[in-house]
C-alpha cells in the first residue's frame, strides 16, 4: 500500500528511524521555531512564559526527546489506520481514505474557562430551538420584525414543509456542533453554528484514546474531565425523543441512518452506532409502510422509532425533497409528519445556522430569553444591506468571504490569502446574489503548540463543543480542537489539511501548576517520566 | 447436531432479526476469506509441487489448478508467472486472493458495528499487509512468506471472532459463509483431484502419482490429519473417505455440512423461522453425506458425485438469501 505512509502526515516521519542519529535522542523537542503572532496564544503568556494551566505540560516538553513524541506519534498514526480511524476524500480514486492527522501536544481548557462556555452553548442552543419552533408555527419573531422575514423564507434550507408540525419536544436541534474560536483579546465567540448533522464527535474520542496511552501520568496529575460517556448521553438524548404515539414507549428502537460506506464520516456512523449499540441502517434497510417506518431484519420487517439521522434534508426522503436521491427513504417524511417516527436533528434546522441569520443570533437569544449573549458573535457583515456591501467590496482583501449555506470550508474566499482573479470573482458573485454572502473580518484564530518534526511550533485552531439538547442539555467537557497544520493556514477544515487534537477541560483551574508548594507537597508531578506509548 | 433451544439465552435477545444486509455482508465477507485461505494453500502447494518435477511437465499441472479453483479454464500455453499472477493479484479477478480479501473488508466495513473493533482491526491490518504486496521478478519461487501470511491472517481473523463475538445471530452467518464456501471449494479441487488421476480404489500410488496425492492433502491441510488415522500410506479410497465422510476434520466436507446444518437450525430459532427451505436442503445434504459409503461414492465416480454436492451447495446458498437476505416485503407485510 504505497500511500500508506503518506495518508495525511508528515513526510520525514517515513524516514524513520534509521535518519535520526542517536545524539538526537537526548535532546528535548526545540521551541526556537516558535512563532509569537498577534493572536491569542493558548500556551504562553509571553514569550517562555507559559500560562499557568500549561506549565506542567510545558515542563513535560522541555524534558521529552523528540524521539520517543516521534514515536508515539507513528504508533499513533498506525493505530489510527489499523482501526480504520479514516475520513473519505471525495474526488480522489486512489487513496480515498486518510486517516485525520492527530497532534499529540493536548489543549487545556481551565474549569473556569470552560463553565462559561459551557453556559454560554447552553443558552445558545435553548434560543435557537425555540426560533426554530417559532418560525415553522406562529412566526412572532418575524411579526416583531426582529428578524427579517424575508431572511427566513429565502434561505435554501428553509422548509416549508415543516410548517404547523410539531415535533416531540419542540426539539429541532438535539445535536449541535457548535464552533468557537478565540479572539485576540482571549475571549471565546461562535463562529459557527453546525445545526443539521455536525461530524467529528468520534475523533474526539479517538484522541483521547490515543492520548491517554501517550500521556498516562500526566492524565492523573493534571485532572482532566473524562469524556467517554458521550456515546451513553447521545443515545439517552434519542431515546428521549421517541414519538408519544410509540408502541413501546419504554424501550423504543433507535437506529442510526448513514449515507453508507462512501460518506466522509462513515467511520463515525459506524463508531456511534457500535458504542450505543443500535443498528447502524441505510437508505435501503428502511421502508415506510402506511406512514410507519420499518428496516428489514432476517426476521422480518420491524418497527423503528426514533432515527439518528445523518443524510442531510435534501437527500433523506426522495418523494418529499430531492427526486433523484437514493440515499434516503421514499415516504419518510410522511411518516414523520404522521408522528409515527421522530428524527434527530429535526428537518429545516438549516434554516437557523444559515451565515446570515447566525448575524441574528444575538437578537434571538435577546428576544425569547431576555438575556444578554455569553458568547459574542463574529462580527458579520450581510451582503443584503448597501452600507455594510459596499465596505466589504471595498475591503475584500482583509475579509473572510462565505457563502451563507455551505460548511466544511468549501465556498470561501480568504482575502489576505487570495488573488485579484479570486476577489474580483468572488464581487461578481456577491453583487449577482447578495443574500448567499456574508463576510467577517479575517481573524486571528488562537494559536496551540503542536509538534511538527520534532519541533514544537504553533499552529491556528478553534474549538468544536458537542451539545446535547435533550430534557436537558448535556456537554461532555472538551470538544474536537481542529488544528491548521499547514503553517500560517487558518483552515482547520479536515478537508483542507486540518487535523486535531485532544481537548482537556481540568477539574480545577489550579491544576497545571508547577509552583514551589506543590512540590513542598510531595506533588512531583512533572519530575516523574512521562513514558510516551511506543509499540 | 441440533443444539437445545435456550430458552435462557433467548429471554436476554431484545428482538428477533439482525439487519438483512448486515448479515448478508457478514456472510460474504466470510465466504471471501474463506476463499483467499484456500486459494493461498492451494497455489503454495501447487508452486511446492512444481519445483519437483522437471519444469516442461508444468503445463497440465496449471490447467488442473485452474479447474480446481473454478477460476476458468485456459487454452493455449500457460505462464506460471503471469497464471500466479492473475490467481494472486489480479483485481480484475473477482476470485484473486487480493480482490478477496479487498471484498472481505469492504463487506466487513458494511456491518463494522455488529462485529468487535478486533475483528475489523485483525482484517483491516491484513488487507493493508497485501496491499503493500507487488510481484516482482522472480517472485512465485519465494512467495511461501505471503501465503503464510494470508493464511495466517485468516486464521487469526477467526481466533479473534471466536473470542471477541458474541456467538450470536451475527456469527452464525459468519459460520455459514465459512463452511458454505468451505463445501464448495472442496468439493471443487477433490472432485478436480480425482477426474485427472482416475486411480485405483485399493493399492497404495506409486512413487510418481504420490506427489499429487499428498498435494491434495496438503491442499486440504489435511496431511498430517490424514496420517494421524490411516498412516502415511497413501490409498486413493482413503484419501477420499477422508476428506469427504470425515465427521471430525475440519476441512472434510461431511464437517463442513455438519456446521452448514447447525448454523441454520440455531438461525432458524433465533429469527423464528423454523423448518424453512435452507434447513430442509442443508438436511437433506448432511443425510446423503452421513449414510454413504466411500465404495459407493467411488463406484459412481467422485467426480460426479462431488459436482451433485456442489450443486446442492448452490442450492442452500441462493435459499439462505431468498429467507433472510432478500425476501419479498409484500409477503412480510401481509403476514
Amino acid at each position: 500500500m504505497p500511500r500508506r505512509q503518506r495518508a495525511g502526515r508528515r513526510s520525514t516521519q517515513g524516514a524513520l528511524p534509521a535518519a535520526i542519529a542517536p545524539v538526537r535522542n537526548l535532546v528535548p523537542p526545540s521551541f526556537q521555531h516558535y512563532r509569537f503572532e498577534s493572536s491569542y496564544d493558548e500556551m504562553f503568556e509571553a514569550p517562555g512564559q507559559p500560562r499557568a494551566h500549561y506549565q506542567a505540560l510545558y515542563q513535560t516538553l522541555l524534558r521529552l526527546p523528540p524521539e520517543e513524541l516521534r514515536r508515539s506519534q507513528q504508533a499513533a498514526d498506525l493505530s489510527f489506520l489499523h482501526e480504520g480511524i479514516t475520513f473519505t476524500v471525495y474526488g480522489n480514486k486512489e487513496g480515498t481514505e486518510r486517516i485525520f492527522p492527530n497532534d499529540l501536544v493536548p489543549r487545556i481548557i481551565p474549569s473556569h474557562e470552560w463553565a462559561q462556555i459551557e453556559k454560554g452553548l447552553t443558552q445558545r442552543i435553548t434560543a435557537l430551538n425555540l426560533f426554530l419552533n417559532d418560525i415553522y408555527h406562529d412566526g412572532k419573531i418575524l411579526n416583531d420584525g426582529v428578524v427579517p422575514r424575508e431572511l427566513v423564507c429565502s434561505c435554501r434550507h428553509f422548509r416549508r414543509e415543516m410548517r404547523g408540525l410539531d415535533v416531540p419536544g419542540g426539539n429541532y436541534v438535539t445535536i449541535c456542533g457548535t464552533d468557537l474560536v478565540r479572539l485576540p483579546d482571549g475571549c471565546f465567540a461562535v463562529l459557527e453554528d453546525n445545526l443539521r448533522v455536525p461530524s467529528g464527535v468520534s475523533y474526539m474520542l479517538a484522541n483521547r484514546k490515543v492520548l491517554k496511552r501517550v500521556f498516562p501520568t500526566m492524565f492523573q496529575d493534571y485532572g482532566v474531565f473524562p469524556i467517554d460517556h458521550y456515546p451513553q448521553a447521545l443515545l439517552a438524548t434519542l431515546r428521549g425523543l421517541v414519538p408519544p404515539d410509540a408502541p413501546v414507549r419504554n424501550d423504543p428502537v433507535t437506529v442510526l441512518l448513514t449515507p453508507g460506506v462512501g460518506n466522509s464520516a462513515y467511520f463515525e456512523h459506524t463508531f456511534l452506532a457500535q458504542q450505543m449499540g443500535i443498528e447502524l441502517v441505510e437508505g435501503r434497510d428502511l421502508l415506510v409502510h402506511d406512514n410507519v417506518v420499518y428496516m428489514r431484519t432476517t426476521a422480518g420487517l420491524r418497527r423503528v422509532d426514533v432515527i439518528y439521522r445523518r443524510v442531510d434534508d435534501d437527500f433523506i426522503d426522495s418523494l418529499c425533497f430531492r427526486r433523484d436521491s437514493i440515499l434516503g427513504v421514499p415516504g419518510l417524511f410522511n411518516a414523520y409528519r404522521a408522528g409515527n417516527v421522530s428524527l434527530a436533528n429535526a428537518i429545516g434546522t438549516g434554516v437557523a445556522d444559515d451565515k446570515a441569520v447566525y448575524a441574528y443570533v444575538p437578537e434571538i437569544i435577546k428576544y425569547y430569553l431576555d438575556e444578554d449573549p455569553i458568547l459574542a458573535n463574529v462580527p458579520t457583515f450581510l451582503m443584503t444591506r448597501e452600507k455594510e456591501r459596499s465596505h466589504v467590496l471595498q475591503h475584500l482583501d482583509q475579509m473572510v468571504v462565505k457563502a451563507v449555506g455551505e460548511s466544511g470550508g468549501y465556498g470561501m474566499l480568504i482575502g489576505p490569502q487570495s488573488t485579484a482573479a479570486q476577489r474580483e470573482e468572488f464581487r461578481t458573485r456577491i453583487l449577482a446574489d447578495p443574500r448567499n454572502y456574508i463576510a467577517q473580518p479575517t481573524l486571528a484564530l488562537s494559536s496551540a503548540p503542536c509538534f511538527v518534526d520534532g519541533e514544537v511550533e504553533s499552529r491556528h485552531i478553534d474549538l468544536r463543543p458537542y451539545i446535547l439538547f435533550g430534557e436537558k442539555v448535556t456537554l461532555v467537557p472538551g470538544g474536537l480542537t481542529r488544528v491548521a497544520l499547514r503553517k500560517g493556514s487558518l483552515v482547520v477544515n479536515s478537508s483542507q489539511g486540518g487535523g486535531s487534537k485532544d481537548t482537556w477541560v481540568l477539574r480545577e483551574s489550579t491544576n497545571g501548576l508547577v509552583g514551589s508548594e506543590r512540590k513542598s507537597a510531595g506533588l512531583h508531578s512533572v519530575n516523574r517520566t512521562t513514558r510516551p506509548w511506543t509499540v | 447436531m441440533r443444539p437445545p433451544r435456550n430458552y435462557f439465552v433467548r429471554s436476554f435477545q431484545r428482538e428477533a432479526g439482525m439487519l438483512s444486509r448486515v448479515a448478508d455482508g457478514l456472510y460474504w465477507m466470510s465466504r471471501y476469506l474463506e476463499r483467499a485461505e484456500h486459494s493461498a494453500r492451494l497455489v503454495d502447494v501447487e508452486l511446492q509441487l512444481w519445483l519437483d518435477q522437471s519444469p516442461d511437465a508444468g503445463a497440465g499441472r496449471w490447467r488442473f489448478l485452474l479447474e480446481a479453483l473454478s477460476a476458468g479454464a485456459e487454452t493455449g500455453p500457460v505462464d506460471p508467472t503471469s497464471l500466479v499472477d492473475k490467481l494472486v493479484f489480479t483485481r480484475t479477478n473477482p476470485s484473486s486472493i487480493v480482490s478477496c480479501i479487498a471484498a472481505a473488508r469492504e463487506n466487513l466495513r458494511q456491518g463494522r458495528e455488529q462485529c468487535s473493533s478486533e475483528m475489523w482491526e485483525q482484517l483491516n491490518r491484513l488487507y493493508l499487509e497485501i496491499m503493500g504486496k507487488k510481484p516482482e521478478e522472480g517472485w512465485i519461487l519465494n512467495s511461501h512468506g505471503f501465503f503464510w501470511m494470508v493464511q495466517e491472517g485468516a486464521h487469526l481473523f477467526q481466533g479473534i471472532t471466536d473470542s471477541t463475538m458474541s456467538h450470536g445471530e451475527g456469527w452464525q452467518y459468519i459460520q455459514l459463509g465459512r463452511y458454505v464456501e468451505r463445501a464448495d471449494t472442496l468439493a471443487a479441487f477433490i472432485g478436480a483431484h480425482f477426474k485427472r488421476l482416475a486411480p485405483p480404489a485399493d493399492r497404495a500410488v506409486e512413487a510418481a502419482a504420490y506427489l499429487e496425492w499428498i498435494g491434495l492433502l496438503r491442499g486440504c491441510g489435511a496431511f498430517e490429519a490424514y496420517c494421524k488415522v490411516y498412516t502415511a500410506e497413501i490409498l486413493p479410497l482413503r484419501v477420499a473417505e477422508f476428506l469427504v465422510l470425515s465427521p471430525d476434520f475440519p476441512h472434510s466436507l461431511r464437517f463442513s455440512v455438519d456446521r452448514i446444518n447447525a448454523a441454520l437450525h440455531i438461525i432458524g430459532d433465533l429469527t423464528e423461522r423454523r423448518a424453512n427451505l435452507p434447513t430442509r436442503v442443508a438436511g437433506r445434504l448432511r443425510a446423503r453425506l452421513s449414510f454413504s459409503q466411500i465404495e459407493e461414492i467411488m463406484a459412481q465416480g467422485v467426480h460426479a458425485y462431488l459436482e451433485a454436492v456442489r450443486s446442492e451447495c448452490a442450492e442452500i446458498h441462493s435459499a439462505i438469501r431468498d429467507i433472510y437476505f432478500d425476501y419479498p416485503i409484500e409477503a412480510e407485510l401481509a403476514s
